[in-house]
C-alpha cells in the first residue's frame, strides 16, 4: 500500500480568524494607526499648550484641521483615479473602485470636519452654525460628494457606474480651491489659514505645529487603511453582483431548456 | 481645562466614527467573501 508523504491541500475559506480584506501590510498599518491615535490624544489633550487667545479650545484643531486636509486629499485621489479610468490607455475598474473608496472615506473625514468645526464654533463664536462662506462651501463640498456616492449606487453595469461617477468626480473636485480660499475671497467669520496661507507665514507654536502634523500623519494612515479595505470590499461587491447575474442567467437558460 | 465637554466630544466623535467605518468595512468584507476561497482573492 502506497503511503503519500505530501500534505493534503484543503480549501481555505476567505473568512475565518483573519479578515477577508486584510493582509500583513494592513494589519501592521492598523497597529500604527491606533498607536498614532493614542499619541495624538496624549499630545493634543495633555502635552500641547493652550492658545493665548483661544485657550484650551484650540485642542479641537488637532482633529479638525487634519480631517479637512485628508478629506481634500481623498477627493483629489478620487478625481485622479476618475481621470485614469476615463483615459483609454489606463481604463480599468480598479481605478473606479479606488475612486469610490476614496470618496467614501473623504465624506467621512469631511463630516468629521463639519462636526468638530461646529463644536469649536460653539466655544469661540457662541453658535454651532453660521452661513459663513467657509462653512457653507464646506457643507456644499460634503453634499456634492455624498451625491457622488449616491450616483455610484444607481443601477446599470459596472462600466456605466464607472463612467458617470468618473465625470462627476472630476467636476466635484473643482470645489476644493473654492472652499480653501473662501476665507480670502469673501469676508468670513472663520479664521484665515494658520499653516497653508498664501504668505507662507506659519503662525503656530513649535509643539502645536508638531502635534498638528502628528494628526495629519495619523489621519493619513487611517485614510490608507480604510481605502485599502474599502476598495477590496467594492471588488467583492462587484464579484458578488457578477456571480448573482451568472446564476440568474443559468437558471433562466435551464428553464427555457437552452444550453 | 475649559470647555472639556466640547473638546472631548470632538475626539470621541472623530475616533469613534473612524472606528465605526472600520468595523463595518471588515464585517461587510467578511460577509461578502463567505462564498470565496482565500486563494481567489486577488490581494492574497
Amino acid at each position: 500500500m502506497a503511503v503519500t508523504t505530501q500534505p493534503v491541500q484543503t480549501e481555505r475559506p476567505a473568512t475565518g480568524r483573519v479578515t477577508a480584506t486584510g493582509t500583513r501590510v494592513t494589519r501592521w498599518l492598523a497597529v500604527a494607526c491606533w498607536l498614532g491615535a493614542g499619541w495624538l490624544l496624549l499630545a493634543g489633550l495633555v502635552l500641547s499648550p493652550p492658545d493665548v487667545v483661544q485657550g484650551d479650545s484650540v485642542r479641537i484643531m488637532y482633529a479638525h484641521v487634519p480631517s479637512a486636509w485628508i478629506a481634500y486629499l481623498a477627493f483629489v485621489v478620487t478625481a485622479v483615479s476618475s481621470a485614469a479610468y476615463l483615459w483609454p490607455r489606463t481604463r480599468s475598474l480598479t481605478w473606479d473602485r479606488i475612486a469610490g473608496a476614496s470618496a467614501e472615506v473623504g465624506v467621512l473625514f469631511m463630516g468629521i470636519t463639519l462636526v468638530t468645526g461646529m463644536l469649536w464654533g460653539r466655544i469661540t463664536w457662541g453658535v454651532f452654525w453660521q452661513w459663513d462662506p467657509r462653512l457653507t462651501t464646506t457643507a456644499f463640498l460634503f453634499v456634492t460628494f455624498a451625491g457622488y456616492l449616491a450616483v455610484r449606487g444607481l443601477g446599470g453595469s459596472h462600466e456605466q457606474r464607472a463612467r458617470r461617477s468618473a465625470i462627476l468626480g472630476l467636476l466635484a473636485v473643482v470645489e476644493i480651491p473654492l472652499v480653501h480660499f473662501s476665507v480670502v475671497l469673501w469676508r468670513s467669520l472663520h479664521q484665515e489659514a494658520s499653516v497653508l496661507n498664501p504668505n507662507g507665514d506659519v503662525q503656530l507654536d513649535g509643539f502645536m505645529l508638531f502635534t498638528l502634523f502628528t494628526g495629519v500623519l495619523v489621519f493619513t494612515l487611517f485614510y490608507l487603511w480604510l481605502v485599502l479595505h474599502r476598495q477590496r470590499v467594492l471588488w467583492l461587491q462587484d464579484h458578488h453582483d457578477d456571480s448573482g447575474l451568472d446564476e440568474a442567467l443559468s437558471a433562466r437558460r435551464a428553464e427555457e431548456g437552452t444550453p | 481645562m475649559e470647555d472639556l465637554g466640547f473638546i472631548a466630544a470632538s475626539y470621541v466623535l472623530t475616533l469613534g466614527s473612524i472606528a465605526a467605518l472600520a468595523r463595518w468595512t471588515l464585517r461587510r468584507g467578511r460577509r461578502l467573501a463567505r462564498t470565496l476561497r482565500r486563494e481567489e482573492l486577488p490581494w492574497t
